[in-house]
């Protein structure tokens, strides 16, 4: 059972306590070590610049409505991107996972694939379907698909054989076997995946800003470089990561309410 | 106690199994798990299959419940073929519940949810599948705790969450793979009483698997001993004493004598 006496619970609050007093102090440490730094060590504002220029800068960026279209246009690229990594990496995860013979012929592509830098492809992607943003949601969606399907497999070859073995003795159809069994008891290995291809989802939306356009965050970072503007630099950097925290986080919330059941979700239900 | 019975061919048989023979294929020589079973289990009674381990109780109740095709022979579940061609019959299939070692509770679905996941199957009405679940939660003693995820409940509640949902599709038949295996000493006698008392309360027929010998003539009214390799049914114990028995049968000098007498035999064959 859950029960929990109450010294263990003190120990437990204490214990998650210290994250809230520890990692706001290791920053400003962090953040004055750097300052301490530019100011002592006369570096050049274009090598590093002080941390007060970038918090201007990033103040700049959040005023400017051009800077925010490029967020936009990064978060649009993801998100679709992402999702449609999502749909094709959860359907065919079931299809692989579900069909033999379907696996073993599919697995030597999708381990050739695996292991190739598929940021490799980007260029490729860039002279088959332009320097739009057609080109950055193929990356985005490449890059997300392949943990999807490959923990989505996993979750469905996972499914305990005694949980089967239920659904037989109850005369279950092939649609009730997956709709009631397969997926809910894949769900939490499908949103490990979707963890990790949301992050990646991001990088292939950045990396193909990189390469060609003249839209998205990715694309600001570049131009911000060329004017040897590097505490705006910085300060897109910041939105990337503020980006990379929300999506991650939505994700999070997404387990927690869909699989409220399961213990990586984290909720404390008292006994 | 008789040896090995000859096919009953009573009416009122709920299971029969005649001359069915399992062959496992292995990567190397096939493996014979049972030799030619006969048994038959009258409606209403409480067979206990009881035997050491690899001697095949798990493979005929597997057999029975239609999880596994038999290699050879006939099984009837409530007078009706359950293999044919190959091919299990639903029609006799739905008349069987299954109860495994494992409660093997959905952990997605909440305890109530578990319990009303067959009569879904089945398009039962949900206002129906509320009240049936209600019903079971009582009969089986874990009201309460309906509304909580199964890794909250501890295994003799699992494990009677999982006794309500073979019960809920009120199947004639009640498959039982050593339900209480996983539990300890004092919350298996309890779940025997538990047992004893649905049983009596529904007048379903029970075969059970396990390989408590105590537990065999606590529960049965016949015991049936397998011998291994291949597994066949080596002696049949009838156990007469009245019900409702109370943990304390278990010292009358009858019930000790049974008892050793299987004790002996079972190690005589493993």
């Amino acid at each position: 059972m859950t029960d929990i006496s109450a010294p263990q619970l003190a120990r437990r609050n204490g214990k998650t306590s210290l994250p809230w007093i520890s990692t706001p102090l290791l920053a400003a440490i962090l953040v004055f070590s750097w300052h301490m730094y530019v100011t002592q060590s006369h570096v050049s504002a274009f090598i590093m610049p002080a941390p007060y220029a970038v918090w201007k800068a990033w103040l700049d960026l959040l005023a400017s409505p051009r800077a925010w279209g490029h967020a936009e246009t990064t978060i649009y690229e993801t998100l679709v991107g992402f999702l449609w990594g999502l749909f094709i990496g959860v359907g065919l995860g079931v299809l692989i996972g579900r069909i033999r013979w379907l696996e073993m012929t599919l697995n030597p592509f999708i381990v050739a694939i695996q292991v190739v830098p598929k940021v490799a492809f980007v260029p490729l992607f860039v002279v088959w379907f332009g320097f739009g943003i057609t080109s950055k949601v193929i990356v985005s969606a490449v890059l997300a698909f392949f943990p999807i399907l490959t923990n989505t497999v996993l979750g469905v070859k996972s499914v305990e054989s005694g949980h089967r073995d239920v659904m037989t003795s109850l005369n279950a159809s092939r649609f009730a076997v997956f709709w009631r069994l397969e997926l809910p008891s894949s769900l939490p290995y499908i949103l490990t995946g979707m963890e990790v291809g949301i992050v990646l989802a991001i990088i292939g939306a950045i990396v193909g800003e990189y390469l060609g356009g003249n839209s998205g965050l990715g694309y600001l970072l570049i131009s911000k470089m060329n004017a040897f503007e590097t505490d705006g630099l910085f300060a897109v950097m910041i939105h990337m990561t503020i980006l990379g925290f929300a999506f991650y986080f939505a994700v999070g919330l997404l387990r927690r309410l869909t699989i409220p059941w399961h213990q990586s979700s984290g909720l404390d239900l008292g006994g | 106690m008789r040896a090995a019975p000859e096919l009953e061919t009573a009416g009122s048989a709920a299971i029969v199994l005649a001359g069915v023979d399992k062959w496992f294929k292995t990567q190397d020589e096939p493996v014979h798990a049972l030799a030619p079973i006969n048994l038959s289990v009258a409606s209403g009674e409480l067979v206990v299959l009881l035997g050491p381990s690899g001697c095949g109780k798990t493979t005929i109740l597997r057999i029975v419940g239609g999880l596994i095709q038999p290699s050879k022979g006939e099984v009837r579940v409530l007078g009706r073929e359950l293999w044919v061609n190959g091919g299990r019959k639903s029609e006799a299939a739905s008349g069987l519940g299954i109860v495994f070692q494992d409660a093997n509770l959905f952990p997605w679905l909440s305890v109530e949810q578990n319990i009303m996941l067959p009569l879904e199957l089945k398009g039962t009405p949900r206002a129906e599948r509320h009240d049936r679940a209600r019903e079971l939660i009582k009969l089986v003693g874990i009201a309460g705790f309906e509304k909580r995820w199964p890794r909250e409940l501890s295994g003799g509640m699992r494990q009677r969450a999982a006794i309500a949902r073979a019960l809920s599709y009120d199947p004639e038949v009640l498959l039982m793979d050593e339900p209480f295996g996983a539990l300890d000493a004092m919350t298996r006698d309890q779940m025997n009483l538990e047992l004893q008392r649905i049983w009596m309360e529904t007048g379903k027929t029970i075969l059970l698997v396990t390989h408590s010998i105590n537990e065999a003539v606590f529960l049965a009214d016949r015991v049936v001993l397998l011998s291994p390799r291949p597994g066949r049914i080596d002696t049949v114990a009838e156990v007469g004493f009245e019900r409702p028995r109370s943990l304390d049968v278990q010292s009358a000098p009858e019930f000790q004598r049974i008892v050793t007498t299987l004790r002996h035999r079972l190690v005589e064959i493993s």
